[in-house]
């Protein structure tokens, strides 16, 4: 269980987040969700242990996260954030390697190993010699995600993995991250697409200006009243041959 | 070619410099100078081969700093003399010497390596708030002119014109008249330093996505920039309080050899000590053939290779820089 209690961070007299509680459940995908500035990536960062809280706690199976090392941490939690630099136009086997880092043992039979499986499992093996620079926006969020397959994480913390993506490669990426949660890996991901999330996410948590307004079952915190009052737009429940599909609504203000 | 094919190759080079370093010169020293009794043999081995040694390892060293900087600051500009490590090693050093600590002497390299490692800790500083290669390049301005003001200032107050005259000279670097001696102070700290770095070779990899993946990856930033500080203040204060201001080394060779190897920070570290080596190795051989009775310094000759080439880059860079 990866947990969060009471969490409070303030920046330069602005609170970002206030007594936030969460739980992260292993082999569960669990969708953080609200507005812009809602304190998303920062709840995401304070899970990673990226970012102490001025208040509160982050708990990884009832023991404090920040009693742990960088390197014990890392082979515990596999973080994805936004859009991450490519500083150096390395080749995607490299890159991935790097999720090995943690363990120190890229260049051994484990680590090889781990880093193939990972190749493979984004089916990014026949790209493995490209150099990460040349790859579309697709490819690179596949080979982003393998680097962190390759570290095999108990905990994936991924921040807003789909801005990039075509809707393709959305539906795609969230089925791959569902198979990995079927592995037992607990998944958590800072998400816009509130429909995709509610259709592939178990649990979500939703966040208005620092506050945790609902967490549960995504059935009932990405329903319409909820959303509806956080957003300020309408949201309603289409039935269709896939199942209900949740839909947003232009409502005033808006036109 | 196989990595370590390449490599192997670079040793090959760097071995035939040292072999063309013993015999160039204003007198030309044919192999069998060295035979017994031949007095040429006391210019190639009380003369030629400490002052080819030093080149080799003040080579090997400022091109392996080009490689760990750029590696850390992600930025293909980085050099110790462009980002103001050398100019303020250059300060504590003058500041030795115009102390009356000498010339060439353990004082001297202490003090340069102050001055290196309080360079890197700015920089660092910078780092810490991701800072773009313009503003890593702009601080280095800053220090180098910095560092270049107090220098001149601590000449203008020498006690004696023969105490100023040392230190100009000293300043421009070169490896004239360097022997046993000079090598005997920067070898141990150069190898020191490089030891250093090629340990955080993985963690520079890391950084190639950013801070925020590296620290997620394991990486303790603190703890590498405080060892890459000590590993760099080690080499490039052991170099400069030996030899003076040598520009442009560690800016040149690893852009020459990211082609050939790949731009993985840590793949380039040993190739690059390599070709730091070949590259002033083979510049020294060169200067001392200049005609007339005194010889092109060496770090005239490196800034005069260097900043064309310094200026290519930034041409090449310029849309990602603006």
């Amino acid at each position: 269980m990866l947990a969060a209690e009471a969490l409070t961070v303030s920046i330069g007299g602005k609170t970002l987040l206030e007594e936030v509680d969460a739980q992260l459940a292993p082999g569960r995908i669990t969708a953080i969700v609200g507005p812009n500035g809602a304190g998303k990536s920062t709840l995401l960062s304070c899970l990673a242990g990226l970012r102490a809280p001025d208040r509160g706690w982050v708990l990884l199976d009832g023991a404090p996260l920040d009693a742990l090392g960088p390197r014990a941490k890392a082979k515990c939690i596999g973080f994805l954030p936004q859009d991450a630099p490519l500083h150096w136009n390395i080749a995607v086997r490299p890159l991935v390697a790097l999720g090995r880092f943690a363990h120190g043992d890229a260049a051994s039979m484990v680590g090889h190993a781990a880093i193939e499986r990972a190749l493979d499992e984004m089916a990014m093996a026949p790209f493995a010699d490209r150099l990460a620079g040349t790859l579309s926006g697709g490819e690179r969020a596949r080979a982003m995600l393998a680097r962190v397959l390759a570290g095999e994480p108990d905990w994936i913390l991924a921040d807003e993995p789909l801005a990039a993506l075509d809707i393709a490669h959305r539906y795609a990426l969230m089925a791959e991250l569902r198979a990995v949660a079927a592995r037992g890996v607990g998944v958590a991901i800072v998400v816009h697409d509130l429909a995709l999330a509610a259709r592939f996410a178990d649990e979500a948590l939703l966040l208005d200006n620092g506050r945790l307004v609902a967490s549960g079952p995504v059935g009932e915190v990405l329903a319409p009243e909820p959303l509806g009052r956080v957003f300020g737009v309408g949201f309603t429940l289409a039935e269709t041959e896939a199942g209900p599909v949740l839909v947003s609504l232009p409502r005033p203000p808006f036109p | 070619m196989s990595r370590a094919g390449k490599i192997a190759l670079l040793a090959f080079g760097v071995a035939l410099a040292l072999f063309f370093a013993l015999l160039a010169g204003k007198v030309w020293v044919p192999l069998w100078g060295m035979a017994q009794g031949d007095p040429r043999g006391i210019i190639m081995m009380e003369l030629r081969l400490p002052r080819a040694l030093l080149a080799l390892t003040i080579g090997a060293g400022l091109g392996l700093s080009g490689a760990a900087l750029q590696g850390y600051t992600r930025n293909p500009l980085a050099d110790p003399a462009i980002l103001g490590i050398s100019a303020l090693a250059a300060l504590g050093a003058v500041a030795a010497i115009f102390l009356g600590l000498g010339v060439s002497t353990g004082a001297v390299a202490a003090f340069a390596m102050a001055g290196a490692a309080l360079a890197v800790l700015l920089l660092g500083l910078l780092a810490g708030r991701s800072a773009s290669a313009v503003a890593f390049v702009l601080a280095g301005t800053v220090l180098s002119s910095l560092a270049g003001a107090l220098t001149a200032l601590l000449i203008t107050l020498a006690p004696s014109p023969f105490a100023s005259s040392e230190i100009i000279t000293w300043l421009m670097g070169a490896l004239t008249d360097r022997g046993w001696t000079e090598l005997r102070i920067a070898a141990p700290l150069v190898l020191a330093g490089a030891a250093l770095l090629l340990t955080q070779a993985r963690a520079l990899d890391a950084l190639t996505l950013g801070e925020a993946v590296a620290r997620s990856l394991g990486v303790d930033l603190g703890r590498l920039q405080l060892l890459l500080a000590v590993a760099l203040a080690l080499i490039v204060g052991g170099s400069v309080a030996v030899t003076g201001i040598v520009g442009f080394v560690g800016l040149i060779v690893p852009h020459m050899l990211r082609p050939w190897f790949g731009a993985e920070p840590s793949r380039l570290l040993v190739p690059s000590a390599l070709g730091g080596a070949l590259l002033v190795l083979v510049a020294d051989s060169l200067v001392r053939l200049t005609p007339g009775a005194g010889e092109l310094r060496l770090g005239v000759a490196m800034a005069l290779i260097g900043a064309p080439f310094f200026f290519a880059l930034l041409v090449r860079y310029r849309r990602e820089l603006a």
